[in-house]
């Protein structure tokens, strides 16, 4: 489904991303994880077609180059970022700015804008499935919510708009067992054989919930190592030195 | 890129025609151009009016003679030729207007290109409307349904006729003619606008509202509108308008006058659309307009009002805060773009015990524009347990425009609790980025972003209105990605 | 007949000394003067304050005085170099700069001959002799005041305390600073304004040049007596990088006008205005502050707090320009004013005037009465009604004495302010 070759991003002249490589396919979860600084959320912004860098390289969802696309095109070709810092939009509800959100993505193509009724039966039907307050959904987008009210409006967003890649950047941090549950649970009902994960996360737990089937550490702006949920382990009992300490010895 | 860039943007707005740009080929009788005792004269008799409706406007147009044009800091304009001007242009029917089927085709299909077919209003919407086409109104539909309830709406000339007495008593007590310049001119020169009045403990049942035009060019609009809610009664009124484009500047200073007496409510509502100029900055109209009201006891008058036009603007709908238990309300949003100049805000005079006002302001700035927000909050030595809270905020689209906040806040009294915010900001670009991640562009992204941006303040409008004032911010924003 | 009074105000201020000053800020001034009228209140600026009381006063000549004993004007446990003005003339006896180092600290009338070139380069660059009625009266007639260099990358060690005394009848004097602050140096500069007796006519201006990386703290303690009037012009400019605190604490006096202006000519700047003002019988005070924005990435800090007793007025305007260039400027400004009485006003304007769209401007603005309900609190807990009311005055005054960082100087404003609300 996404395949990323030879992805390199730059900011004011620092290289962040280096020669990144990437395979997902339909149905799987992909975890991300490495040291601060390794350019784990500037690959996720780089996915998701944010303006601020200069990248080189391939990035194909579904065999289509969307390096081209502006990030609205990309959202409707199927990408989905959950944000880490999901930004407020006063005084704009959470159902208008999805009912402009779904109904744009309708158009781009080339359907009619969704009828009220079906749209309020998707949004109460989503609500559950995500364990959402139904009063979060008439205020404004993200103003006033806490840190877990956020994530967790990302993950309801993400299953009204019903993305083919869904990339989570920490979603779980600032998270208490609770909240993490939750939106574990959310992410895991919107899996599918048709559509793929990728959770970057820094730390073990949330993979406790989501489970990976492929674990990558991103380090210097490069994929360094791959493995299974077993890694994902083998990180949170040693750190990242030993991975890192023979890279530098090179 | 395939990004919907800003050159994209700026060209969208060059084509982007002013929906309402159009003329009317009526022909209108006009009083030879100019201003002195003589046209004022020609005015006042054409309009049939009593001696002494003449002889305030002469004491007006003496007094006018003596004062000086204002001047504002950040208001720059070329200055107004006042002989240059038609000071009376009546359209001339086809034949005597006594009920709306009769009215000349050419002004139906007026009608219709403005939206407002009236045959409909009168069946679905339930809205009285009032047609002021330059300086003349034609005839008023729901009068009677109004008559029924003792509810004068109709045109001020028909007041002058019909209601003497009651226009006599509160016309220029609110607003005199000294009060400023162009309160004296329009003392003078006005031709027509709207009188209401709302009898002792009535509510009246429909939103009451007008609809502006100024078709020939040259021709200065100056109504006279006053609102009298008696005691106990409630009337929501809406104030709409729409000009056609033109590349001479036209003027308007307008009077409005509230009276809300013992525990009356009037809501007092404006979407103003005047014709803004080009992208040059050429043309426009002048809007400068003094409102104000007046409580008294236990009443309560709001002003709210979404002004996306005028090439400048200079409007400060006040409230005097006379009677105890009084309140006020100011809502408003003021967006600018291209050239337009706007200098507005409220004042806010607590003079009764126990009185509270409310002032929220969102402005909004884009292209070249200049949008000032110029407040008065005064808390006279005897307001005791006065409340104040005012929110002004600034909303900026590149930085070739410019937002300004001017509050005056005067407290002479210890107890008064008196709040005053204001903050500026800009859309922020990861807001604009979080839409475009949901799918949304960016042009629609910033329409979503005003729009909520000044919800508070269209929350506070009639429905009908909230729509068209919706759209109105969309349009007026084309172009202006900040 | 306005030119008669102009003038016969004008010729309190012929200056005695034989102060030779040729500068061209002496000739702006002069020319200025021509056509300057005293402000009124038609005007903008001087909306609400009216200076007939100083400008129909009649003045004498003051001669300089013998006073020995000034260490109730020093701030106690405070070690400080020490500049003392009495009269307007500097008091070589009573000052203490012997040991400063570092620094070039002496008389105006001196430095104009010792340092030529500093001041052709400095003097009257920032002054606003050119409109302003009294900027331009002590451009030409200043006799005297402190002319301070801080060397590059000076870190002085004791702030510098400028006491200005007066203790003749209807004195009137126009102290003139000019303070240069060289790249990366810091100092602490303390000005206060008493009197010993009678009153007096004080109006000072002071120009200050912030260099790049330079660290000013400034203080300004005005505790003349209810008879005294001042108009007070402070013009900074900011380089780069740089840091200027002022913190002005209005006592006491009779008519008290504060005019700050801060040009902020580099990126990376910071600039806090802090001010406290506690009124009462008949006394005016208005702060009018510009902080002007000129460069991005800068940021500015205001708070202004008052409490008005008797019929006092206090008067705040606080204008922020940012200009078009000025992106990413965070500019915060509040006003909070106390009427402690119905004879007592407060006008308040904080202004923004923004042409440049990425920034963070705010202001705020807020008058009231001390939270009775917050006074009933203290009093079930045993507070008296009166001890109560201190407490919340002196919590209300506390935002500002917070951000004193002489702990010494805190300490006495602390102990003046329960005196005053005892």
């Amino acid at each position: 489904m996404l395949s990323i070759k030879n992805l390199s991003a730059s900011v004011d002249g620092t290289e962040i991303l280096k020669g990144l490589n990437l395979e997902v396919n339909a149905g799987e979860v992909h975890a991300i994880m490495g040291p601060n600084g390794s350019g784990k959320s500037t690959l996720a912004s780089v996915v998701a077609g944010k303006d601020d860098y200069e990248v080189l390289g391939e990035i194909t969802l579904n065999g289509k180059d969307i390096l081209e696309l502006a990030p609205e095109e990309r959202a409707a070709e199927g990408v989905f970022l959950a944000f880490q810092y999901p930004v407020e939009i006063p005084g704009v509800s959470n159902v208008n700015f999805l009912k402009t959100a779904v109904n744009d993505i309708r158009a781009y193509k080339g359907l009619p804008p969704m009828v009220a009724k079906d749209f309020l039966k998707m949004l109460k039907e989503k609500q559950a499935l995500v364990e959402l307050d139904k009063k979060l959904s008439s205020r404004s987008v993200n103003e006033g919510f806490s840190g877990g009210e956020k994530k967790r409006n990302e993950i309801f967003q993400m299953a009204m708009l019903n993305p083919k890649l869904a990339i989570l950047d920490e979603t779980d941090s600032g998270l208490d067992i609770d909240a993490l549950r939750i939106v574990a649970n959310g992410v895991n009902k919107l899996k599918s054989l048709d559509n793929a994960t990728i959770v970057i996360t820094h730390y073990q737990r949330l993979l406790d919930y989501i489970i990976p089937d492929f674990v990558h550490v991103l380090y210097d702006g490069k994929i360094i190592k791959s493995g299974t949920k077993e890694l994902a382990l083998e990180l949170e009992e040693k750190g990242y030195d030993w991975l890192i300490k023979p890279e530098m010895a090179q | 890129m395939g990004k919907y860039t800003e050159e994209q943007l700026e060209k969208e707005l060059e084509t982007q025609e002013y929906k309402y740009g159009f003329v009317t080929d009526i022909e209108t009788e006009k009083a030879p151009i100019g201003l002195s005792e003589d046209i004022i004269r020609l005015i006042s008799s054409k309009k049939n009016e009593p001696n002494w409706l003449l002889e305030y406007r002469l004491k007006a147009y003496n007094a006018w003679l003596t004062m000086k044009e204002p001047e504002w800091a950040h208001v720059n304009y070329p200055k107004v030729n006042f002989q240059d001007i038609y000071y009376y242009a009546a359209p001339k029917p086809k034949k005597q207007l006594s009920s709306l089927d009769e009215v000349d085709s050419e002004l139906l299909e007026m009608y219709d290109k403005l939206g407002i077919s009236i045959d409909e209003q009168k069946k679905l919407s339930n809205v009285a409307v009032d047609i002021v086409m330059d300086s003349v109104s034609v005839k008023t539909t729901f009068q009677d349904t109004l008559a029924k309830l003792g509810i004068i709406f109709g045109s001020f000339s028909d007041a002058v006729q019909n209601h003497p007495e009651l226009v006599k008593k509160y016309m220029g007590t609110i607003v005199p003619y000294t009060d400023n310049y162009y309160a004296a001119l329009n003392a003078a020169v006005f031709t027509d606008g709207s009188f209401c009045y709302i009898p002792k403990g009535v509510k009246c049942p429909m939103e009451l509202s007008t609809y502006f035009r100024i078709n020939e060019a040259q021709t200065g609009q100056f109504e006279r509108t006053l609102v009298v809610a008696d005691q106990g009664s409630y009337v929501s009124y809406l104030e709409g308008c729409t000009a056609p484009m033109r590349d001479e500047n036209q003027l308007h200073a307008a009077v409005v006058e509230l009276i809300a007496l013992d525990d009356a409510e009037i809501k007092y509502s404006t979407v103003q659309n005047w014709y803004p100029g080009d992208k040059e900055g050429k043309g426009g109209i002048y809007n400068f307009v003094t409102k104000r009201g007046l409580c008294e006891k236990n009443a309560k008058i709001s002003w709210t009002q979404v002004e996306t036009g005028s090439a400048v603007t200079w409007k400060y709908p006040s409230c005097i805060l006379k009677g105890d238990n009084s309140v006020g309300e100011f809502y408003s949003v003021a967006v600018t773009n291209n050239f337009q100049q706007a200098d507005t805000g409220t004042k806010m005079l607590h003079l009764g015990k126990n009185t509270k006002s409310t002032i929220i302001s969102k402005g909004v700035s884009a292209g070249g524009s200049q949008n000032s927000y110029r407040g008065l909050v005064k808390i006279n030595k005897n307001a005791t347990n006065a409340r104040n809270f005012s929110q002004c905020d600034s909303l900026l689209m590149g930085n070739k425009c410019g937002a300004h906040t001017f509050p005056y806040i005067e407290v002479d009294n210890k107890s008064a609790k008196v709040e005053h915010e204001a903050t500026t900001s800009k859309i922020g670009e990861d807001q604009i980025f979080y839409c475009n991640q949901r799918g949304i562009d960016t042009e629609s992204a910033i329409k979503l972003i005003v729009n909520g941006y000044a919800k508070d303040v269209l929350n506070k409008l009639p429905m009908e209105f909230a729509v068209e004032a919706q759209k109105l911010l969309a349009i007026s924003l084309e172009g202006s990605v900040g | 007949m306005l030119e008669d009074k102009k003038q016969t105000f004008l010729a309190n201020f012929v200056a005695k000394t034989a102060d030779k000053d040729s500068s061209l800020a002496k000739q702006e001034a002069l020319k200025a003067l021509e056509n300057l009228e005293f402000p009124t209140t038609r005007e903008e600026y001087w909306k609400y304050t009216r200076v007939g009381k100083i400008t129909n006063a009649n003045y004498s000549q003051s001669p300089s005085f013998n006073v020995s004993d000034i260490s109730r004007y020093l701030v106690e446990g405070l070690e400080a170099y020490i500049v003392v003005f009495v009269n307007g003339f500097f008091s070589e006896e009573l000052s203490d700069i012997s040991k400063a180092k570092g620094i070039t600290i002496c008389p105006i009338a001196k430095a104009r001959k010792e340092y030529v070139d500093q001041f052709e380069q400095y003097f009257g660059g920032l002054s606003k002799h050119e409109s302003q009625f009294f900027s331009a009266v002590n451009t030409v007639y200043n006799t005297n005041g402190v002319y301070l260099n801080i060397q590059k990358n000076s870190l002085v060690d004791k702030p510098i305390h400028m006491i200005n005394l007066t203790d003749a009848e209807n004195a009137a004097y126009n102290p003139r600073n000019l303070f240069v602050v060289e790249e990366n140096a810091e100092v602490t500069i303390i000005n206060s304004y008493e009197t010993v007796s009678g009153s007096s006519f004080t109006n000072s201006t002071t120009e200050i040049y912030v260099k790049e990386g330079a660290n000013v703290d400034s203080y300004i303690l005005q505790n003349q007596s209810e008879t005294s009037n001042q108009v007070n012009e402070i013009d900074v400019v900011q380089k780069a990088n740089s840091t200027y605190t002022a913190n002005t604490v209005t006592l006491n006096g009779g008519l008290v006008r504060n005019n700050y202006n801060i040009e902020v000519k580099g990126q990376g700047c910071e600039t806090n205005l802090y001010g406290l003002y506690l009124t009462s019988g008949n006394q005016h005070i208005d702060n009018h502050t510009i902080v002007d924005h000129i460069e991005p990435n800068c940021e500015s800090n205001e708070v202004y707090i008052g409490v008005m007793d008797d019929a006092s007025t206090a008067v705040f305007n606080g204008k922020v320009f940012v200009r078009s260039e000025a992106q990413k400027t965070n500019a915060y400004q509040q006003n909070k004013n106390m009427l402690l009485t119905d004879n007592a006003s407060a006008y308040s304007k904080p202004e923004l005037e923004i042409y440049a769209d990425d920034v963070k401007c705010s202001h705020g603005s807020t008058t009231g009465q001390v939270d009775e309900e917050a006074i009933f609190y203290l009093q079930t807990r045993g507070v008296s009604e009166v001890s109560a009311r201190k407490m919340m005055i002196r919590a209300f005054a506390n935002e500002i004495l917070d951000n004193i960082k002489i702990d010494a100087l805190r300490d006495i404003l602390e102990s003046k302010i329960d005196e005053r609300f005892s």
